[in-house]
């Protein structure tokens, strides 16, 4: 019987030959990954109550990266307590303070074709960009997930999203995601695993691929794959892990799999997208969006501050200045994008625009950190979400959009097309052939 | 024992998200005081107008967003003892299982209204309009599920499974 991807990876860690969409089965976890808020402070007293450990700790990632730096003796709190349970429970992989997880985990090499990832984020199937198939748990599930290192799955059918033609100037990973969030709705997805494919999809630098996975929690999906090829052993390389080309082969669907549905995108006719408030399906093209004054503008987030993302804002940045009374804060997703955006410029070009700098973490995407929004005010952001007061003040209002994007409305004031902003280089540099020497 | 829940309806609409259910300000604080904030955005008077017993009656993708599970606690805390949606966001539909709470898949509950009376069968798959006796299909929630939901949810379900695995090592 033919397979799609997301049933061959739930069958290996189901110790399965094969199974069916609707199947309940139990799966063994190959990864499980915590951060600081959803993690220990919830996790240790549920294992206490247990009375047991975790089942594996070689298996565990914990991230601190949700109330990184302290801004408050209770945030301190939970990153302390964070640090000493990851060290009684010997968890060698604490990455404190280094970056946010979904990116971190990316970096470093955890993420690899046909393994079963179980985080403790929603935004956990950011890992499907490497071909593994990545779900998002609560607290007391990741608890359940530590303590027998198995947890329990409907198999889920396949949604296959195909990306036909080449983006043109200007558009990116995230204006296909938030195209794709308005014609199925948010959840349009029904919990289905989201496999992307498609001549399109070759041409998505890792980084890319990642916002399109990532941003299958918004269109509802369990998870979200990309099928692993060459540029993905390359990024894993990079990373130190060097695997078999057979990997490849392995880790696709068959062609004849059955799925519960197709949707096709044509990226040549899509234009940058921008979602009005308070929801990523309220999408539409940037040129149909009232140019709404901005108080300030956004680069940060799992979504949409890797080193791409930095990229991207910089070529539309350089020798320009964000608008007086707009401001623009950047929080580079890694302290790993961090140096490698110092190294190649484009922190300089950043900061001579006039961002302000914050930490490496989750900031204020979700209202936990530095950047929060006041009464009234609007912010156009990069990030995944803008459910009202997500991001501060209840009344405030947030757009969605690229990193293109968000930085053309920070040079303009007010909601703008980025693409006059690059038409107008010298030296036009296609963001897609950037992306590919980045992936 | 009867999985079968009676109570007055309170009525939400579509893709309630958990940053309404359990706003990012409140994460820190302890769930008692974010279970106050709880939809305060939607309607800053839900927390006080919540009775113990009261289910919610929600629209389409009920708790979509975020994986914390404080959204679900936050309902369980006021007093809420079952969600029926039109379709539930998939992770919040296995944090309010996970913790406990009902959450029931009601595709069509058309002509119900706020604090009107309802039963609801989850083994079934019912919903019950009390005043006009109309009835709604339901999806049921599975048996092995039901009965995790029953012991109080996954932690009371896992600890007695581990209690009886060592009782078994013991003999």
């Amino acid at each position: 019987m033919a397979e799609t991807l997301a049933q061959k990876i739930v069958a290996r860690a189901a110790g399965r030959s094969s199974v069916e969409p609707g199947e309940l089965v139990t799966c063994r976890v190959d990864l499980a990954m915590l951060h600081d808020s959803g993690g220990p402070r919830r996790v240790a007293p549920i294992l206490e109550r247990l009375g047991v450990g975790l089942w594996d700790p070689s298996r565990v990632v914990l991230v601190s990266d949700h109330y990184v730096p302290a801004v408050d003796p209770e945030s301190a709190r939970i990153l302390d307590l964070t640090r000493r349970w990851g060290r009684a429970h010997e968890v060698a992989r604490h990455y404190d303070m280094l970056g946010i997880c979904h990116v971190v985990l990316a970096e470093h090499g955890h993420v690899r074709p046909g393994m079963f990832v179980v985080g403790g984020d929603s935004h956990t199937p950011t890992a499907g960009a490497f071909g593994a198939f990545a779900m998002g748990v609560g607290a007391s599930e990741m608890a359940a997930v530590l303590a027998t290192g198995e947890i329990w799955l409907e198999v889920p059918e396949t949604l296959r999203i195909l990306l036909d033609g080449r983006p043109g100037p200007g558009v990116v990973a995230k204006d296909v995601l938030l195209a794709l969030c308005r014609m199925i709705g948010l959840g349009g997805a029904g919990y289905r695993a989201i496999e992307y494919g498609g001549e399109g999809l070759a041409g998505f630098a890792m980084e890319e691929r990642m916002t399109l996975a990532n941003m299958a929690a918004e269109l509802g999906g369990i998870t979200g794959l990309v099928p692993p090829d060459r540029r993905t052993l390359a990024w894993l390389e990079r990373a130190g892990v060097s695997l078999d080309e057979a990997e490849l082969t392995r880790w696709r669907s068959d062609p004849d799999a059955p799925v519960a549905a197709t949707l096709r995108l044509e990226l040549d006719r899509l234009a940058p997208q921008v979602a009005a408030p308070h929801s990523p399906a309220n999408a539409a093209p940037v040129d149909e969006v009232e140019p709404v004054p901005i108080d300030q503008a956004y680069i940060g987030a799992c979504t949409g501050a890797k080193l791409v993302d930095l990229h991207m804002a910089a070529s539309v940045l350089r020798g320009r200045k964000v608008a007086a009374g707009t401001r623009l804060l950047v929080a580079p997703a890694s302290a790993r994008v961090w140096r490698e955006a110092a190294a190649d410029g484009t922190l300089a070009t950043l900061t001579e625009a006039g961002a302000v700098m914050l930490p490496s973490g989750c900031g204020a995407c979700a209202g936990y950190g530095a950047g929060v929004l006041a009464e009234g005010e609007v912010c156009i952001a990069s990030t995944a979400r803008n459910f009202k007061g997500r991001m501060g003040a209840p009344s405030s209002r947030v757009y969605l959009a690229s990193p293109l994007t968000v930085a053309a409305s920070a040079v303009a004031g007010r909601i703008a097309d980025p693409r006059p902003l690059l038409a107008e280089r010298r030296d036009p540099e296609p963001i897609g052939e950037e992306a590919a020497r980045v992936g | 024992m009867s999985a079968e829940l009676e109570g007055r309806a309170f009525l939400v609409g579509d893709d309630v998200d958990t940053d309404l259910l359990a706003p990012g300000a409140y994460m820190k604080a302890p769930i008692e005081e974010l279970a106050r904030h709880c939809l305060e955005a939607l309607d800053p008077d839900f927390a006080r107008s919540v009775q113990p017993g009261d289910i919610l009656l929600a629209g389409r993708n009920f708790g979509t967003g975020s994986s914390r599970e404080q959204a679900a606690q936050a309902l369980s805390l006021l007093g809420i003892r079952a969600v029926v949606a039109r379709s539930f966001a998939g992770i919040f539909y296995r944090n309010a299982l996970n913790l406990g709470l009902l959450a029931v898949v009601c595709p069509e509950w058309d002509g119900i209204a706020r604090f009107d009376r309802v039963r609801v069968d989850p083994r079934a798959g019912r919903l019950v309009h009390l005043a006009s006796g109309r009835s709604f299909a339901c999806r049921p929630i599975p048996p092995h599920l039901l009965e995790m939901v029953e012991s109080g949810g996954i932690v009371p379900w896992l600890e007695r499974r581990l209690a009886a695995r060592r009782a078994e090592g013991a003999r």
